[in-house]
């Protein structure tokens, strides 16, 4: 493993078309979004520029309320740009669309559909050709890829918190996205479930290689999932403020990672720049 | 998940949990701890239900003294003291042509009950034996292309709240047919809601009464050339708008409330307007829609008596009025009947529609 920290205390603008294009998959330019309220506009992101490659993991990190949340959702199609603009492959995103799968805090199954039911809503519309017989086995892998073959058949509300959000990764998954957005995933769960659900996801997401985007609170989760973790400043106006890169070999194990000499000196980065 | 039917979860769905715990006492298995729930799910509503006896008792009691000594007080004015006197003893020895017309007590109401059952038996008995002479003549009447003969006796009791049921689930038929179609479109489009909203505003405090002459109005002209009773219609269809409303709005709002999280889903896996209204619009606002259908079945049995009497379509309510009007002796007792019948039969649908409203929906509701 690669010792070398590659700490680049660089401004997001210069990070900017670091990348040759036909590497990147998600371009965020000159990104902007305003609110308008009674006492005037309030911005919440300015001249906001990330490069993110193909089969790359990148995490968000920043203060709550700094506009993370905002970012993805526009990336997601959910929330109108104000200025700049974004694009998947070189093509400005127009609303939401199956290219870019999301995976929300809350779980949000449709609670009154089994787990299969609730990943076939997506595998359905993304492969229309497809036989029934081929929907339900595209639907049942990945739901045993996150370990809920026992649980098929149960309906949603039935399952815990950290089933249900199994569920939302395997119909996350399932549409085959090119970009995976993933709004603070395991925000809501026990520290126990969260270190499950995040060995689930990286070991899912190792086979499948799509381009994520993960918004995190936790330091640890942020290192753990990570090729680069971007962090952001607080708000308003919030920009990119710097970017670590995570040099440690994949498939990663926790105890691996935990080891590792480095370890110690990308949280210590990370928790300095999120001090001050 | 199927779950077994067990006594105690049919008697908490119907809302009478005690029996469970009555049940439990009985067997031994009752806890010293759980004395406390015992004493308040079965001995204070059984307390209360014998308190409301004896008041019911105590009530009619002094009622007919009163009527009966302003009866002898009348006789004593009118025709003199002999008469008063007779007046006195013919009370008293419970001679049906002079007993006071008040509230009957209790036991006069089960009287009541019972003499309308053995009239439901003699009544039955009479069909059958009419059927059973009728049947080789009906045949023939039928092969030769004739309409069959029909009973045309008086009902019983129990036909007419078998008539009313008809009557009142025919029109939460209609309710249903109309408002749940409609809410949902008004819910979908907020151009359709302000072009209703004025409507069901004004029209969702009117009267049953109104409605009724209303629905009057229409359908006697449109039923001019058939010689057909139009009392049932008439009555359905009033029963029918009358308590839609409960169902449009609540339908309305399910429709334009859904949680922002499924809309996202929606949004992000692109379905198309029919899936994201038949996948996930409709399943999230079926327990809005289904405490609306709840409200329109009480409302609907409560409005039916009314109808019912003004439009002398056969069932409960016209059982009351012509109780009424007839003034016989026990008539004030068969209308208590009557009344107890039409509360117990509207709380059985109530729990009807909750339990259907559990069943369907993902959320459950507790009875209230």
């Amino acid at each position: 493993m690669s010792t070398i920290i590659k700490d680049k205390k660089t401004t997001g603008l210069e990070e900017n078309g670091l990348f040759p294009s036909n590497e990147v998959m998600l371009d965020l330019k000159q990104l902007k979004k305003v609110y308008p309220t009674p006492k005037g506009d309030y911005v919440v992101l300015e001249d906001l520029n990330l490069q993110i490659k193909k089969e790359e993991f990148v995490t968000i990190i920043g203060h709550s309320g700094c506009g993370k949340t905002t970012m993805l959702s526009m990336i997601a199609g959910l929330n109108p740009i104000s200025g700049g603009n974004i694009s998947v492959l070189g093509r400005h995103i127009k609303g939401p669309g199956p290219d870019r799968g999301v995976i929300f805090q809350a779980p949000s199954l449709m609670p009154w559909m089994t787990s299969l039911q609730n990943v076939l809503l997506g595998v359905n519309q993304v492969f229309p050709d497809a036989t029934k017989v081929q929907r339900n086995d595209i639907a049942k892998y990945y739901l045993q890829k996150v370990g809920l073959e026992d649980a098929f058949h149960k309906k949603a509300s039935d399952l815990s918190q950290g089933m249900q959000q199994r569920v939302g990764i395997a119909r996350a998954f399932a549409i085959k996205p090119k970009v995976l957005l993933l709004d603070e995933p395991f925000g809501m769960l026990d520290s126990l479930t969260r270190g499950e659900l995040q060995d689930t996801l990286i070991d899912i997401w190792n086979k499948e290689k799509i381009t994520a985007v993960m918004i995190t609170h936790d330091v640890d989760e942020a290192i753990f999932l990570a090729d680069r973790v971007v962090m952001m400043t607080s708000g308003p106006r919030a920009k990119i403020g710097d970017v670590l890169e995570i040099d440690f070999e994949r498939p990663r194990t926790r105890k691996a990672v935990l080891e590792h000499d480095d370890y110690y000196k990308y949280r210590k980065h990370l928790i300095d720049f999120l001090e001050h | 998940m199927k779950q077994s039917i067990t006594l105690g979860k049919v008697t908490k769905f119907m809302g009478l949990g005690f029996l469970s715990t009555l049940k439990d006492l009985f067997t031994g298995k009752l806890e010293k701890e759980d004395l406390k729930s015992f004493l308040r799910k079965v001995v204070v509503p059984l307390a209360s239900i014998l308190l409301f006896l004896g008041l019911w008792h105590l009530g009619a009691k002094s009622l007919y003294n009163t009527e009966a000594e302003f009866k002898i007080e009348k006789a004593l004015n009118d025709q003199g003291p002999e008469a008063a006197e007779a007046m006195r003893e013919c009370i008293a020895s419970g001679d049906i042509s002079c007993q006071p017309n008040t509230l009957p007590s209790p036991a006069k109401v089960w009287d009541s009950y019972q003499s309308l059952l053995k009239d439901h038996q003699i009544i039955s008995a009479d069909k059958a034996a009419f059927a059973e002479k009728t049947a080789a003549l009906n045949e023939k009447r039928v092969a030769e292309g004739k309409e069959p003969i029909v009973y045309t006796g008086r009902p019983s009791f129990v036909d007419q709240i078998f008539r009313s049921l008809k009557t009142v689930f025919a029109g939460f038929l209609l309710a249903l047919l109309i408002a749940v179609p409609l809410g949902i479109f008004i819910g979908l489009s907020p151009t359709l809601k302000s072009a209703f909203n004025w409507f069901i505003q004004i029209f969702k405090p009117v009267s049953p009464v109104v409605w009724y002459l209303l629905v009057f109005m229409i359908v006697k002209t449109l039923l001019i050339d058939s010689s057909e009773d139009s009392s049932f219609t008439i009555s359905f269809i009033s029963v029918g708008l009358c308590s839609m409303w409960a169902t449009l709005v609540n339908t309305a709002m399910g429709v334009s409330a859904v949680d922002k999280d499924y809309i996202n889903v929606a949004k992000v896996l692109k379905l198309g307007t029919f899936q994201k209204i038949f996948k996930v619009i409709l399943p999230s606002s079926l327990p809005l829609i289904f405490t609306g259908l709840k409200i329109t079945m009480s409302v609907g049995w409560m409005v039916l008596i009314a109808i019912e009497l003004l439009a002398q379509s056969p069932g409960l309510g016209t059982f009351v009025w012509e109780e009424f009007q007839n003034g016989a002796n026990d008539s004030n007792a068969k209308i208590i009947v009557a009344m107890f019948v039409i509360g117990i039969i509207g709380f059985l649908l109530d729990r009807l529609m909750l339990f259907v409203q559990n069943s369907v929906s993902f959320e459950k509701t507790d009875a209230i």
